[in-house]
This record gives C-alpha cells, sequence and structure tokens, in this order.
C-alpha cells in the first residue's frame, strides 16, 4: 500500500517535471543537430545559429560530441540533422538508408602540433607521413583521440600510410586519450606529446602554453565537414522540414558566406565549399 | 506487510472496544508454569503467581532475579518459551496490553518537546485535549517546563514525564520497572507519591525494586523474585515481619543474595 | 598557477556582473538538481523507511542493493537513461532526451540509493530506540512510521543534502543525456566541462568557484539548521 502511495507520488513528481519541460520544448520549433566538437569548440554556432534564428525562428540545439557517437546518436533518432567530418563513415550512414543525402559543407584541415623541444625534429615540415614515422622512430610521445571521432578516423588513416602501427606502441609512445579533442590537446600538452588536431579548435584553443604548430600543409590533411538530413523514413520523429531549412540555409550564399566571415584572432576557421557555391 | 495488516485489523476491533476498556477488569492474573529461556539460560524458570484486584504490587529481589523480565512479559513486549499468563480469563494480546501501561527504568522520550511527548499519547488513546494535557503535566510537578525539549531535562524529570505519560492512556494497571532507581531523592518521594494517588484512585500497581526501604513504603503486597521464580508472595506486613523464605530473609538481613 | 588567480579574479567577476548566461545556466542546474532531490526525497526516505521497519524476505538483499547502488557512476546512469530515453529506446516517443527532464529523470537514480540507504540507516536507528515504548504503547504501524520520520527530520535533512550534493556536482549523466545544449540543457558542470574542453582552464575554475559557492550556501543554511535543532536536543 505504501510503497504504491509512495511511488505513485514520486512518478506525479518525475512526470508533472518531465511534462512541463517537455510541453515547453514541443511548442517552439526547434531541432537537434548532432555535432562534431570542433564546430562547437571553435564558436563557429554561435556565430552563425542567431542569424539562422533570426531569419527563420527556428532554435537550433547543438549536441557536440564526437563524429563516432554523433553518427550512433543520430542511427537512434535523436537528431535531426548530422554535422560531421568523416566522409566515409557518412556515406555509409547514408547508404544504410539512416541519412537522407549528405552533402559537402566546408573544410579546413589538420595540424600536428607539438613543443617547442620538437623531440622528433619534424618542426616546420609539411608532409605528414614521414612526420608520423619520425614521431614512431624517436619514439617521440603521441596523444591520440582514440574516441572513433572524425579526427581520430583520419589520424588512423595518415598513420596507415605511413605504414606505422602505431597500436604496437599503445600506452608506451603512443597515448590514446579516449576522449574529445580538448581533453586531447589538454593531456597532450600536458604530457610533452604531439598532437594532431583541426585547425580551428587549434586556433580557438586557450591552453596552449609554448606549443606550436609543427606540421601543416599536406593534402593529406585536408578536413572536410559534411551535413546530413536524419532520414524521416528511418525515424518518424524526425522534424525534416525544419532540418531541411537549417541545411537549405547553410548551403545557401548567406549560410556559405557567413561561415566564410567567421574569424578568430584575425584568421579564417573554416572555408565553405558547398556545391551549389 | 502481512504482520501490518494483522496489526491494523486488530486496531480497527480494538477501536470498537474501547467503551470496555474500562468495563471489562483485567484482574485478576493468573500465571501458570512461565518459562523464559534465552541464550541456553533459563531466565524464568516455571514460574506461578496470581495477582488479586487491588492495591500495590511491589517485585522484590536482587539484580538478575528475573524482575523487569517478568514484567515485560506480563505485559506482553515479549512472548514465553512455555507457561500461560491470563488477565482475568484473556490471554495475553493487543486489548490486553493496550490497557495497561509500562513505565521503563530508563524512559523513552521522542525527540519533542515536554508537551508534545504528552500530545503524542493522547492523540493515541483520541482524546488529545489541552487540558488533559496541562493536568496531567501539573500532576507530575512539569507544567512550566511544557515547551522544554524532552531529551534536556533532568533524570527525574525525565522519568516523571515517562510517568504521565503512562498515566495519560489511563491505564488499569500501571506497570513500572523500577523507575527511580538513580533517582534524585525529591523525584523518586514526587514519583512514589503520584504511584500512591494512582492506586487510591483503582489503578492496579505492579512496581519492580530492589530499594527494601521503597518496598516498604509502597507495598500492599510483596512478589520476592529469586533465580526466575516467585521465592515468596506475601502481604506486606507478613513479608516484613516474617520472610519465609531464606532467600527473602538473607536479602533483608542486608546480606548478598546469590 | 597564474591559472589560479585568473580563476579567482574570473569568478568575482562573473558573479559581479551579473551575466545572463551565467544565472540562467546556475538556475537551470538549481532547478533540475532540486527537483531530482524532490522526486528521489519521496521514492528514497519511503523506500529507506519501508526496509528499515519492515521484515520481509530480501530484506538483507535489498539493504545490499542500496549501498552498492550508493556508487553508481552517473556515466553509467546517463548511459542507461540514454538508451531508454533515445528515439530508439522503449521511452522514446515521449520525446524527452536532450530536455531538462531527462537530466532530472538521470539524477533522481543517481541520488535515490544515496537517499533510501543513509535515510535506512537512520531510520532504524531511531526506530530501534522507539521500538518497546511503542510496541508497549500499542502504536500502529504507520503512525509509528510518521513519528520516526518525523522525529528524525533534522537528520534527514543531512541526508537529502548528500543527494544534493551528488546530483548537483555530477557531469556524466547530465551530460549525456541533456547534451549540453546552450540555452537548454547547460548546466554548470557541464560549462565546466566544455571551458576545459576548450582550454579555456581559468573560466572552467571559475565556474567551479561559482559552483563551490552555490553548494557551501546551500550546506550552510542546513548545518544552521541542524544546529539550532542539536541544540534542542531534537537531533
Amino acid at each position: 500500500m505504501k510503497v504504491k502511495i509512495l511511488a505513485t507520488a514520486a512518478a506525479t513528481v518525475v512526470v508533472a517535471s518531465a511534462l512541463a519541460f517537455g510541453t515547453a520544448m514541443a511548442e517552439d520549433k526547434s531541432i537537434i543537430v548532432q555535432s562534431t566538437t570542433s564546430t562547437a569548440n571553435s564558436g563557429l554556432y554561435d556565430h552563425l545559429l542567431p542569424k539562422f534564428q533570426e531569419k527563420t525562428g527556428i532554435t537550433v540545439n547543438v549536441v557536440a560530441v564526437g563524429t563516432g557517437q554523433a553518427i550512433k546518436n543520430a542511427k537512434n533518432c535523436d537528431g535531426d540533422v548530422l554535422l560531421v567530418h568523416a566522409k566515409s563513415a557518412e556515406e555509409k550512414f547514408v547508404s544504410e538508408g539512416y541519412g537522407a543525402a549528405r552533402t559537402d559543407l566546408m573544410y579546413n584541415d589538420f595540424v600536428i602540433v607539438g613543443p617547442p623541444s620538437d623531440p622528433a625534429g619534424i618542426a616546420g615540415t609539411s608532409d605528414a607521413a614521414a612526420a608520423l614515422k619520425k614521431i614512431e622512430g624517436s619514439k617521440a610521445l603521441f596523444a591520440s583521440r582514440g574516441d572513433d571521432s572524425g579526427t581520430h578516423k583520419k589520424e588512423k588513416s595518415l598513420w596507415k600510410a605511413a605504414g606505422v602501427d602505431a597500436g604496437a606502441g599503445s600506452g608506451k609512445w603512443y597515448r590514446e586519450t579516449g576522449s574529445g579533442m580538448g581533453a586531447t590537446l589538454n593531456a597532450g600538452t600536458g604530457m610533452g606529446a604531439y598532437v594532431m588536431t583541426d585547425r580551428a579548435t587549434w586556433i580557438s584553443f586557450k591552453n596552449k602554453g609554448d606549443y606550436k604548430i609543427a606540421v601543416e600543409g599536406d593534402t593529406a590533411l585536408f578536413n572536410q565537414y559534411g551535413v546530413i538530413p536524419v532520414n524521416k523514413e528511418k525515424c518518424p520523429s524526425v522534424k525534416a522540414e525544419l532540418g531541411q531549412k537549417f541545411i537549405g540555409w547553410l548551403l545557401s550564399a548567406e549560410g556559405q558566406s557567413a561561415i566564410a566571415a567567421y574569424k578568430k584572432d584575425g584568421q579564417q576557421l573554416f572555408f565553405p565549399n558547398a556545391p551549389s557555391v | 506487510m502481512r504482520e501490518l495488516a494483522l496489526r491494523v485489523d486488530e486496531i480497527v476491533s480494538s477501536d470498537a472496544d474501547a467503551a470496555d476498556r474500562q468495563t471489562l477488569p483485567l484482574l485478576p492474573l493468573k500465571v501458570c508454569g512461565l518459562t523464559f529461556r534465552a541464550g541456553g539460560r533459563t531466565l524464568i524458570d516455571n514460574l506461578d503467581l496470581a495477582l488479586g484486584m487491588h492495591g500495590i504490587t511491589m517485585m522484590l529481589g536482587p539484580n538478575g532475579a528475573g524482575k523487569s523480565l517478568l514484567l515485560r512479559l506480563l505485559h506482553g513486549l515479549i512472548a514465553p518459551s512455555s507457561g500461560e499468563i491470563s488477565w482475568n480469563g484473556v490471554p495475553l494480546g493487543h486489548s490486553v496490553q493496550e490497557r495497561q501501561a509500562l513505565v521503563f527504568q530508563k524512559p523513552v522520550l521522542l525527540r519533542r518537546s515536554v508537551g508534545e511527548n504528552l500530545d503524542f499519547a493522547l492523540r493515541l488513546m483520541g482524546q488529545s485535549s489541552q487540558q488533559r494535557r496541562d493536568e496531567l503535566l501539573n500532576r507530575v510537578g512539569l507544567l512550566r517546563l511544557a515547551r522544554q525539549p524532552a531529551r534536556l531535562l533532568s533524570g527525574g524529570e525525565q522519568q516523571r514525564l515517562a510517568l504521565a505519560r503512562a498515566l495519560a492512556a489511563d491505564p488499569q494497571v500501571l506497570l513500572l520497572d523500577e523507575p527511580t532507581a538513580s533517582l534524585d531523592p525529591a523525584s523518586v518521594q514526587m514519583i512514589e507519591g503520584i504511584v500512591q494517588d494512582a492506586s487510591r484512585q483503582g489503578m492496579r500497581i505492579v512496581f519492580v525494586t530492589h530499594d527494601i526501604g521503597q518496598a516498604r513504603r509502597l507495598a500492599d503486597d510483596v512478589v520476592f523474585m529469586h533465580r526466575g521464580r516467585v521465592a515468596e508472595h506475601a502481604p506486606s506486613k507478613d513479608f516484613f515481619q516474617s520472610p519465609a523464605s531464606e532467600a527473602a530473609r538473607d536479602f533483608l538481613a542486608g546480606r548478598i543474595v546469590l | 598557477m597564474h591559472d589560479f588567480a585568473e580563476a579567482f579574479r574570473l569568478a568575482f567577476a562573473l558573479a559581479a556582473s551579473g551575466d545572463a548566461d551565467l544565472i540562467e545556466i546556475i538556475a537551470l542546474s538549481l532547478q533540475v538538481s532540486l527537483t531530482a532531490l524532490l522526486a528521489s526525497s519521496v521514492i528514497g526516505f519511503g523506500l529507506g523507511t519501508l526496509v528499515a521497519v519492515a521484515r520481509f524476505p530480501g530484506r538483507g538483499a535489498a539493504i545490499v542493493a542500496f549501498n552498492t547502488l550508493m556508487g553508481l557512476p552517473p556515466v553509467v546512469v546517463g548511459l542507461l537513461v540514454y538508451l531508454m530515453l533515445s528515439r530508439a529506446g522503449p521511452l522514446g516517443v515521449f520525446g524527452l532526451l536532450y530536455t531538462p527532464a531527462a537530466m532530472i529523470i538521470a539524477q533522481t537514480i543517481l541520488i535515490t540509493p544515496i537517499i533510501a540507504a543513509l535515510s535506512r540507516q537512520i531510520v532504524e536507528d531511531l526506530f530501534l530506540e522507539y521500538d518497546e515504548l511503542f510496541r508497549s504503547m500499542s502504536v500502529p504501524t504507520h503512525q509509528a512510521m510518521a513519528a520516526v520520520l518525523w522525529d528524525a527530520r533534522f537528520s534527514l535533512v543531512t541526508v537529502a543534502l548528500a543527494g544534493f550534493g551528488r546530483a548537483i556536482a555530477e557531469v556524466g549523466a547530465v551530460m549525456i543525456v541533456g547534451g549540453n545544449i546552450d540555452h537548454l540543457t547547460r548546466v554548470m558542470t557541464t560549462a565546466i566541462a566544455l571551458e576545459t574542453s576548450k582550454g579555456d582552464l581559468a573560466l572552467a575554475l571559475a565556474l567551479g568557484i561559482v559552483l563551490l559557492v552555490i553548494s557551501m550556501t546551500v550546506n550552510a543554511m542546513a548545518l544552521s539548521l541542524r544546529t539550532t535543532a542539536a541544540r534542542q536536543a531534537y537531533a
């Protein structure tokens, strides 16, 4: 008896508060974007979203996680739009039917940052594969995301291209943090390790210490971002129309120039390259 | 849960009997072959006892004789290993227990004020009233302390409050378990006075003590206990003038009784 | 070390500025954690009292379960709630993921075992103290439970506080089920995690200091309540 009453009371409290928030949510026009962290941490959304909201009245809620996690969340139908940077995983997402269509949105590039002591002697070079070989050869520390994110996928492909089995050094010179870009940069700078990061995150990162960019400019370090509406046929709860409006705006001349206009410390962080431009 | 439900039922039915509380007398008491064992030892040993309708019965005896245990058995707080207890033909149970009140040696008071401790007991009886509360507090000399936290009272005051709470239930039988052990003389005198008053108004008193002087002052009859048995049960005058058992003679003479 | 001084300066500046975003984050933190506290108090005190007072088969197992679940990692709770509330999960139709409601549910699950386990101990101790008296006075079980809960209320405030402390300080669960969405589900701890990942350690620490001050204020209020009670020998 007593248990039942208590359980009912508790359930009422939870559900009532849930509904209070839930209805508040349902009433306004909002979508959820499952996003990679770099676009969020660099402040790009803070720059873009107010413009979009002013124009359309649509609130965009960004869940910033690694690309791998973002894709998983979207597969669970917990988002309306996917904005990540791992082209082959994105194409798989579409071919499996979760995404409606993938479009290139913008790009920037990856860089390898390192300590001033430069133990691998790679500072100022531009050949990513050669640099990674030198890191492995000198057993200099390298901090990897290790979290199946877009950056991590890219990094793995670079190791492969360099012909190095980095996994063999795991726990020794190859340190997989299993966390986001920011956390990995914090860890890397803390232990004196080289880190591969997207340029946008690096420019806006505030805990650089005395770290500098060691390797940049290789075409292999190209970093393409894509945007995908989550497929309504797979996920009936998806707000396809609102999501499409957001994507359409991002790809439009207005959206693309807004992306190009975002600068930090005088540097452009993302370069729009949507097909219509 | 089953136990809980059972208890609620009993409460409901006993509420219906509330009017009978005074009219159905609990006495006389008959105890037959009462035995209580714990931890491989026999603490109450095949005990027989009969108590009459009126007066103050003092249960006297050395420490460890089983006095307090017997009191708890009579009240139904613990169940005997064997034997029978019958209050006026009614076996121990809820209806018996709620027509009795027990005052513990170490008073258990709620973490509330003096007045609220009494209110709790009165509410339980369904007769909560400011007037009745003040009357009881006045009777034990605690009226001016009504708002004090009960646990900040002195030992004597705490025991007087416990006594007032017992009286609030307006029991037919008042059981007291060494209530004045280690209290100041003024509190002892006050408690004894209240007990005697209650007795004069018809309340049956069973009072455990190991204080010979107290037994002498209060007793109408004395139950002298020794090693888990009733060694002697006699009117007060007879017991103190010519104790029949050797243990009682030794005890009254101030010798150590093993 | 520079970060420490900078953090304190920033914390003070933040608090003094009355920054609207900061206030929004603090308000949501309090709203979520206090609602979770309310819900888990109702459930936890109820369960704790029941297990303290009732004797039933499996009671020992229930106590072990409470004590074990006290150490439940927030991220595990977050994951479980995510799986339940995800559109692909059994409760997905309610669309609660990435809302404050989801965060409340996660924190409720997180702290209910703490409240149940600690209150069980307190209630049981007091119940044992009152037990003989209550049996002697033929106090019905429901009244006995009510009396014990009432008399233990000052100790139970401390229990609630322990739950609140854990709720407001955890990040693992709310990060997963709330998503740290700006102006919607961003609370103190997820904001701290975000600033840390941006490498803005001073701002992260400053937010941490603000959180600490809020926690301290709540604790101080509860302590003064309890001290007053102890002085009156009610606790």
